[in-house]
């Protein structure tokens, strides 16, 4: 087990490598520059900017610089827009916002959607079942653009329990908007994966067993056919709560709470390289971890599984 | 050679000078109105300001944010005229090229120290030093500032420049050239003082709250990157005694449909309304819902450059096109938020700015298509001929209505077969300014109140000319109407040559449609730069 963590760690390495590279290169080869502006900069004074923040030097260089940077002094550079700020003041800004009501969010998606999955596969066709898959379709095609502005309308417009948006320092009438709307459809997933993983567990002959030896649904379902069910999610899971604490484009726009997900498009935009060649590197750092912690967890849930 | 002394608006220093007993009352110290309680004024900031460094500062966001940090030579008052700021007054020789600033004696740096000439002389170098690689720099270089231009090349040190104090209390500042407008440009942050001895300190850290020092009325207390910044009343400013808003905060809102339902959720004082939403939400808030007209054109640009289509090096043709623009249809129909329709490249609120008589503006609609038709056809162009070409836009909604409009409008009148072509916008900025485009989308805002400011775009020595239209007549007129004593009749015939010649397709001039507190009061209305700031506003109580 040591020796595969540490495989894969090694090879984390060279993965990051070709994501900055890659990154880098087509980031340089969207047309435009951090300083294209509508007024265009005097050769002169573009000039002056370019040497500043090394834009002049060939690109083999600035990456090797860039990666000097990080290696010696996790420095990942200014920002090219926010002239005041770094890259890791961007990202020690947003990052723990998005942190915050992803996390949230994510425990709501996996309590409710996996309650929602097994309840439903539990009473297969009843009532409960249609309901349950329903609510999981309506959260599923309800995009977070649609359900965003309608929560704002119902709790802010109509009802004036909410704010409308901001952060205010992540105190919770600001975080239940953004928590509902980025759960509601990783829910709606979580629910539809649970469902169909239970109801095949309990086809199978091991439960089929449980049950002719007499024992209680409360425990077949427990401590024989929840942990095998839960292998799908967890695939599912691992990239989802990567995504979910990097937070969403439309909630971090919309509930304008300063996340990063609206500073990595920003800075996509805005051609400021530097913060998103950060934000690039933060989340496929989180990705590749989570993805180890993931295959962590199989071996826990299924021994058959070594690796 | 005779000096001409300019004394400006001595009065209200006087007038400011009797307010603090009036504000204990919770009345407004002039009107006598009765004020809120809470005098914080909250409003959407459509973007995080890119910086709260003066020399570094290039957007409008900042800008606003920076005139409440920092004062600099001149204000402006609430219908755009010169007001002092830290001079009370200055001089200038016959030819306006030295001008020398009286600075008062009682501007204090938010830690207690005064504001002297020398504050000014180092900001400006540091300006200029390509070392502090300012975006900003050009618009001093704009300003004529003798050897400014050597500076940013870095052929010479930044001492050089012509920036001299004389003593602590008076700046001389020598021009290249004559430059009437002068005193206006000073009101533009890059002319800010800065502390030396914080910037020193702190380096390039120096602009986060605790380590900040301005000399404006309000300093920054909090700064949230990407949601908010706070601003807080400087007791230190000379003019304390006569601000009224106590707190300032600026809530980053990217969405523009967002703010303005937290505009309703009571959330904000002051947010913009989206494109198209105006007319009905002024039915609905005739109280609330206003807007203003702004010192900004938007207008498209035929490339006459080499690599230009054939058929816009024909001025009868580029002139058809602009007069079969059924401007109003643009402005009342698609825009719908106050915008005007633009005859002229300089928006008519340019101040001394006198409109061309006759022309295209005088004729009807019907005239000018007749016209078009005519100019068309003279230039070989007709159904059997179509004329075909491709419009570059920008990808944004109410640029994408337009850009179909205008289409239609040639399509139907002129039988034109136009493709449309949009790109993302820093795409967008590389293929203008690369003349990689042959009708082109394009808007501009004055950086300063006087026609010079748009116009100076259509000489072949700028580097916003994108359309690369090369006219030595309107590259004479315009070097000439600097030392000119009649530069509004210069500035009026050049207009009268881009109608003429058709170089651009002037479209509309900007409004600044806003939902806005009617308890908020004294918003400079008329000043079409927008230069507000916030010590001049107040809340009244409901």
């Amino acid at each position: 087990m040591a020796s595969f963590v540490f495989k894969r760690l090694l090879m984390a390495i060279p993965t990051l490598l070709v994501l900055i590279v890659i990154s880098f290169v087509l980031m340089y080869a969207a047309p435009g520059g951090p300083f294209t502006a509508e007024r265009q900069l005097p050769p002169q004074v573009l000039a002056n900017i370019e040497a500043r923040y090394g834009l002049n030097d060939p690109l083999y260089v600035q990456i090797w610089h860039y990666m000097t940077g990080i290696l010696t002094n996790f420095d990942f550079g200014p920002s090219f827009k926010y002239k005041d700020q770094t890259v890791n003041d961007v990202i020690g800004q947003g990052f723990p916002v998005t942190l915050t009501y992803g996390s949230i969010a994510f425990v709501f998606a996996v309590v409710i959607g996996s309650t929602l999955g097994i309840i439903a596969a539990m009473r297969q066709n009843s009532l409960v079942d249609y309901f349950a898959i329903g609510l999981s379709i309506v959260a599923q095609v309800l995009p977070t653009f649609v359900l965003a502005p309608i929560l704002v309308l119902v709790f802010t417009l109509w009802l004036r329990w909410l704010p409308g948006g901001g952060w205010n320092g992540g105190q919770w009438p600001y975080l239940v908007m953004p928590v509902i709307a980025l759960a509601t459809s990783h829910l709606a997933s979580v629910a539809r994966i649970m469902r169909s993983s239970m109801l095949e567990v309990m086809r199978s002959q091991f439960i089929r067993t449980a049950r002719a030896k007499g024992l209680p649904d409360r425990v077949i379902i427990f401590q024989h056919a929840l942990k095998p069910a839960l292998l799908p999610l967890l695939s599912y899971l691992g990239p989802a709560f990567v995504a979910m604490i990097t937070g969403s484009v439309v909630i971090d726009l919309y509930f304008a709470t300063g996340g990063i997900g609206q500073s990595f498009v920003q800075s996509a935009l805005s051609r400021d390289y530097s913060v998103m060649m950060g934000i690039t590197i933060l989340i496929g750092t989180l990705t590749v971890a989570f993805n180890l912690i993931v295959d962590i967890l199989y071996t826990w849930i299924d021994p058959k599984i070594k690796y | 050679m005779g000096k001409f002394t300019t004394y400006l608006a001595v009065g209200i220093i006087g007038l400011s000078m009797t307010s603090t007993l009036a504000l204990a009352a919770g009345t407004h110290p002039v009107t006598g109105e009765a004020l809120a309680d809470e005098q914080v004024f909250t409003y959407r900031l459509s973007d995080e300001p890119t910086t709260f460094d003066p020399a570094l500062a290039e957007d409008i966001i900042a800008f606003e944010v920076m005139r409440d940090l920092f004062e600099g030579l001149m204000n402006q008052d609430k219908d755009g005229n010169l007001v002092p700021g830290v001079a009370t007054h200055f001089d200038t020789n016959a030819d306006k090229t030295v001008y020398t600033f009286h600075l008062r004696d009682n501007a204090k740096w938010s830690d207690g120290k005064p504001v002297t000439a020398g504050d000014f002389v180092y900001a400006w170098r540091r300006a200029l030093d390509p070392a502090t690689a300012s975006p900003y720099s050009w618009f001093m270089e704009l300003m004529q500032l003798e050897n400014g231009a050597e500076v940013i090349a870095g052929e010479m040190p930044p001492e050089s420049l012509g920036i001299t104090a004389i003593d602590d209390q008076t700046l001389e500042i020598r021009l290249t050239s004559s430059l009437p407008y002068f005193p206006q440009m000073t009101i533009t942050p890059i002319t800010f003082p800065l502390p030396e001895w914080t910037i020193t300190q702190y380096g390039s850290d120096w602009t986060k709250p605790g380590n900040i020092v301005g000399n404006g009325a309000y300093v920054l207390t909090e700064h949230v990157l990407q949601e908010r910044s706070v601003r807080e009343r400087n007791p230190l400013y000379w003019n304390n005694d006569a601000t009224i808003l106590d707190k300032v905060v600026g809530l980053v809102i990217n969405d523009e449909n967002s703010g303005l339902i937290r505009f309703q959720a009571g959330e904000l004082n002051w947010t913009q309304i989206p494109a198209g939403q105006f007319t009905q939400l002024h039915e609905e808030y005739p109280d609330t819902a206003k807007s203003f007209p702004r010192l900004c054109s938007e207008f498209y640009s035929f490339n006459l450059s080499d690599s230009g289509p054939e058929a816009f090096k024909d001025a009868r043709v580029r002139r058809a096109l602009s007069l079969a623009v059924d401007r109003s249809i643009i402005t009342d129909r698609i825009m719908q938020g106050g915008q005007t329709p633009a005859y002229t490249f300089t928006p008519e609120a340019t101040a001394d700015f006198v409109l061309p008589e006759g022309g295209m503006r005088a004729m009807s609609q019907a005239e000018r298509d007749t016209l078009a038709a005519d100019l068309m056809r003279e230039a070989g162009f007709g159904t059997d001929n179509p004329l075909t070409f491709k419009l570059l836009y920008n990808t944004r909604d109410d640029i994408k209505k337009t850009a179909i409009a205008m289409t239609q409008m040639w399509r139907q009148k002129l039988g034109v077969q136009v493709e449309l072509v949009n790109m993302e916008w820093k795409t967008y900025l590389n293929a203008m300014g690369e003349q990689d485009f042959e009708l082109g989308r394009n808007s501009w805002c004055g950086d300063y109140n006087d026609a010079s400011t748009f116009l100076d775009l259509v000489t072949t020595r700028s580097g916003y000319n994108d359309g690369r239209y090369d006219n030595p007549e309107v590259d004479a007129l315009m070097a000439s109407a600097g030392t000119s004593d009649n530069s509004a009749a210069i500035y009026t015939q050049v207009e009268q040559i881009i109608e003429a010649e058709a170089p651009i397709i002037p479209v509309f001039h900007f409004a600044a449609a806003s939902m806005m507190d009617p308890d908020l009061k004294n918003w400079p209305v008329n000043n079409v730069m927008m230069t507000w700031y916030s010590k001049d506003l107040y809340i009244a109580a409901d």
